[in-house]
């Protein structure tokens, strides 16, 4: 099938059939689970930024009614080995609870297991911690100074990462250019912040040696990781895939959460749970997204192209290593956006501080460089006194200049950016907008409009690890997919990961229905657990649609070739001879001589007298599909494909800001999106309007804000601001279909759209409005104060100028 | 402490703690899950349920609170097993949801919103649903299923040609 060939199902505009459960209430999240004498969890965190912790009293906490177990850090630590990290800092070791010294305020330090949620709080409050405090350090770059306290002294250091890549003639291109200009730019600590929150079940039976486990998670390797740190073999874990997530969107990695509980199930020989509570979640749930700190060079004509770029990246992943420092990688692989700079340095820093620990966040940092180029090409074309819309158009890769090498070594896929961009601007009118920003001005507004042309890297590989730790040598991530017809003539395809909310059921029915010629709707999904599953990375970087994708389409085609075969063989016909049409196969040159799906259930199950020679018997089949550019280790120099697929989106949007509040309310929002063949239009457009929210959110109102004392000062949703019905805007969205050559289908990723350039754009829409008042602001999140602070400072200056 | 508890047109008499909230009193007592708790501070709305018709957050009041009024949950409104209200039907045909979890307090939320107002506007679907925090959808797709719920109800008595 090609990618523009006739489809049945695929890209039509279908129900997603996981909808209907959700709707009634009838989800299987984790916190609906309740197992036979389940007991509850809670846990007691530090209160300092930095603390020695010198003694634990828990007599009077175990006294209290209800209360079974209290588990501190010597003792979680003695029983099981760190949690897994991605770089090579074994002296920076993380653990579920804090052994000896907590190094953010809000890191676990024991935890209670009680008959219920609220005895278990009752007992944590008892618990009485003797605590030195100890100095810390919250800033990066004063993470970076000589004599700066050191969150894990026998590191030496607080730098986990300090990695250069220069790809290209950086040196001699910016020798070459007329034009320079730096740019400092900041994106702000926040996070996907689920609805629901982390939670976990761990359930030990001793008889069989199965730690079953049934938790709101989104990782991969996640069984492996389980049995690593609790000692006991991958075959002990049975980690369910049927539990409901509630959202993830990157971050839902429990695996503290699961060592712990699993550790206690083992201890105490009942299932226990812990749900974390908001607070929990948001503090010592280790779930903060990237704190980036960009410096950003460019070198460039009085065109306004851009001819090389250097990025100096300074990333705050908080107290310890998780996989965070990778989040610094992932963007090596669009680092220079969907723009031809001909070459680049870019420096990767990534330093321990004394806040919460970081996970992977929606895009792993495609949206902060994003939002560094972008402010960026802003900024050439504010220099020039060019439209800043005229500096994109004349550094973009052009649509017959695909595939294209960047210099870091990856090949774009495929574009039409320029098409992309001319729908949107045929629909929006771009003079009519600035007639618009114009018109508001002249109210007394300040108005600013805000571009951003940005990727999405998608379907990877992973070899980001490689790249940043060259022990790692893992190139392969795969995803794979069952599919039985069982003795009745019923499809059942398998998945092997839980799903929070991205359709996943609804893709594999389409896919399999499209290559079958069957109606997706019967197509039964099924989600093993974790010893009965294939490979699967679960769902992240974007990479469902074409890896999960790719594995049904190429198993439901192998099933295909084995119902042809069957069928030309019962029909006494050469194989070439066999047409498989909707289930049925007949003969091409006698189409009257058919088999039809009965027929040939009936010859693969019961008559194998009937069957080719040497055909397994029944209709089971199965693919496990690596990333389709494959596998192949970076260069020495830093060169690597690690995404197969760049989806692109033009965001353009009208901004206006009342001078007197400083609240910037989004007048216009307008979205060019191409992700390739849409395999069910409803899950992309809302994925792209949940991230074009998010990038609301992250871009002026979400931060993990922390005062003086390093304690978490947004600790509830009255400070952490989740953008409202009232705060997203509508937004025309006009698709675009640009397939790429390397998918089944054509497709490419949409998980993190909208997301990875809303706050860029929003970001220059800001800037515009106040260009004029001779102030910039390049920190996110632009909150109310900040603005209206800014603008109030602007004016008064003014005043005093025309005063003078 | 001995409640009473009028649930989905059910009375039910549970002994409770003083300090157990609705929503736990509706989940671990009466084994209702469709109410989520999402903040258990009253902002996300993830708990919502209908209290004599009105969308509350039953994360922010006690269980011995609701003696002697109606509480509707989600599983109060699905006609029956297998089949959807309305409301969830249109959920359904905009995809107005994604995960899941903010779902069901999303659709009584709508439910209070439709009793009062049949034909609301955009604005004031938004402004229904302001108090439920969606984290997945951009709360586009849930608008629009609102108003198509709203278009479709306000429809069901009216003269229609056979091939509608």
């Amino acid at each position: 099938m090609s990618a523009t060939g006739n489809r049945r199902y695929v890209s039509s505009d279908r129900r997603v059939r996981e909808d209907r459960r959700f709707v009634a209430g009838k989800g299987h999240f984790v916190a609906d689970i309740e197992l036979p004498n389940m007991k509850h969890v809670a846990v007691v965190t530090c209160p300092h930024a930095a603390a020695r912790i010198k003694a634990i009293d828990k007599r009077a906490a175990l006294a209290m009614p209800g209360v079974h177990y209290i588990v501190d850090g010597a003792e979680l630590a003695a029983a099981t080995l760190p949690l897994m990290t991605g770089l090579d800092t074994p002296n920076v070791p993380r653990r579920p609870l804090a052994l000896d010294v907590a190094r953010y305020s809000g890191e676990w330090v024991a935890a209670v297991v009680a008959d219920t949620r609220a005895l278990a709080e009752d007992a944590a409050e008892a618990i009485e911690i003797d605590y030195e405090a100890l100095p810390f350090v919250l800033d990066a770059e004063q993470a970076l100074e000589q004599g700066s306290p050191l969150v894990h002294e026998a590191h030496g250091s607080n730098v986990l990462l300090d990695k250069t890549f220069v790809w290209g003639e950086v040196e001699k291109d910016f020798a070459a250019s007329p034009r320079k200009l730096s740019l400092r730019v900041k994106w702000g600590r926040s996070s996907t912040v689920p609805i629901e929150t982390f939670g976990v079940v761990a359930s030990w039976d001793p008889w069989r040696d199965m730690l079953d486990v049934h938790a709101s998670i989104q990782m991969p390797r996640y069984a492996d990781q389980i049995g690593i740190a609790l000692k006991i073999p991958a075959t002990s874990v049975r980690v369910h895939h049927d539990v409901d997530v509630g959202g993830s969107y990157g971050v839902k990695r429990g695996i503290k959460h699961t060592v712990l509980c699993g550790y206690l199930s083992r201890r105490l020989g009942f299932p226990v749970r812990l749900i974390e509570d908001r607070l929990e979640n948001m503090r010592g749930g280790d779930a903060h997204g990237p704190e980036r700190l960009f410096d950003v060079e460019v070198a460039f004509a009085d065109s306004g192209i851009v001819r090389s770029m250097k990025m100096r990246a300074l990333e705050n992943v908080g107290a310890y290593a998780g996989r965070s420092p990778f989040q610094l990688g992932k963007p090596i692989g669009a680092i220079v956006g969907p723009y031809k700079i001909n070459s680049v340095e870019y420096r990767a820093i990534a330093v321990v501080t004394n806040k919460t620990t970081q996970d992977a966040v929606r895009g792993f940092g495609q949206g902060p460089t994003n939002l560094a180029l972008e402010r960026t090409m802003d900024e050439v074309a504010n220099v020039l006194g060019l439209d800043p819309l005229e500096v994109r158009k004349r550094n973009l890769i052009r649509h017959d200049e695909f595939p294209y090498l960047i210099p870091s070594g990856t090949t774009y896929d495929s574009g039409n950016y320029e098409t992309v961009i001319a729908k949107v601007l045929a629909d929006a009118g771009y003079e009519d907008l600035k007639a618009e920003r114009d018109r508001l001005r002249a109210e007394g507004k300040l108005a600013g409009i805000g571009i951003a042309a940005c990727l999405e890297p998608s379907g990877g590989n992973a070899t980001f690890e490689a790249l940043l730790n060259p022990a790692i040598t893992t190139s392969t991530f795969m995803d794979s997919c069952r599919i039985n017809i069982d003795g009745m003539g019923a499809i059942t395809a398998t998945m092997h990961t839980p799903s929070s909310g991205q359709g996943h059921e609804t893709l594999l029915g389409t896919v399999i229905g499209e290559v079958l010629q069957v109606d997706p709707d019967v197509v039964h999904v099924t989600r093993p657990d974790s010893l009965n599953s294939l490979p699967s990375g679960t769902p992240v970087g974007s990479r469902m649609a074409i890896m999960l994708g790719g594995a049904a389409f190429h198993a439901a085609n192998r099933l295909k070739a084995k119902l042809t075969a069957i069928g030309a063989h019962d029909l006494g016909i050469p194989l070439e001879r066999a047409v498989y049409d909707a289930g049925t196969v007949s003969d091409r040159d006698a189409p009257q001589n058919k088999r039809a799906w009965a027929d040939l259930v009936q010859i693969a199950f019961r008559n194998y007298h009937r069957m080719p020679q040497d055909f397994e018997p029944g209709l089971a089949v199965e693919h496990v599909y690596q990333v389709p550019t494959g596998g192949t280790l970076p260069t020495p120099d830093g060169r690597v494909q690690m995404y197969p697929c760049f989806s692109f989106e033009f965001h353009l949007l009208l901004v206006s800001i009342d001078p007197e509040l400083g609240r910037p309310e989004i007048v216009r929002y307008r979205l060019g999106h191409d992700c390739g063949t849409q395999i069910n239009p409803k899950i992309v457009r809302g994925m792209t309007m949940g991230g074009i929210a998010h990038g609301i959110g992250a871009a002026l109102y979400e931060e993990f804000a922390y005062n003086d004392d390093g304690q978490l000062i947004a600790q509830s949703f009255m400070d952490y601001l989740l953008p409202s019905s009232h705060e997203v805007p509508a937004v025309d969205i006009v698709d675009h279909e640009t397939p790429s050559p390397h998918t089944v289908l054509g497709q490419k990723g949409s998980g993190e759209s909208g997301y990875l350039g809303a706050p860029a754009a929003i970001a220059n829409a800001v800037n515009d409005a106040i260009r004029g008042l001779g102030i910039s602001i390049n920190t996110l999140p632009i909150k109310v104060s900040k603005l209206g602070d800014l603008i109030a400072q602007a004016q008064e200056k003014t005043k005093v100028k025309k005063g003078n | 402490m001995r409640i009473e508890l009028n649930v989905n047109g059910t009375v039910h008499e549970i002994e409770v703690e003083p300090r157990t909230t609705l929503l736990d009193c509706l989940r671990d007592r009466l084994d209702l899950k469709g109410a989520h708790a999402g903040c258990e501070h009253g902002v996300c709305g993830a708990c919502t349920v209908l209290f004599d018709g009105a969308a509350v957050r039953s994360c922010l009041m006690f269980a011995a609170q609701a003696t002697g009024s109606a509480i509707t949950t989600i599983e109060g409104v699905t006609p029956g097993p297998g089949e959807l209200s309305p409301i969830q039907d249109a959920f359904c045909e905009t995809h107005g949801l994604q995960c899941g979890y903010c779902t069901p307090a999303m659709i009584m939320a709508a439910h209070a919103l439709l009793a009062g107002n049949p034909a609301p506007t955009r604005e004031e679907i938004v402004e229904a649903i302001s108090g439920n925090i969606c984290r997945c959808t951009g709360y586009a797709q849930i608008v629009e299923a609102i108003a198509l719920a709203a278009e479709r109800m306000r429809g069901v008595n009216r003269p229609r040609s056979l091939t509608e």
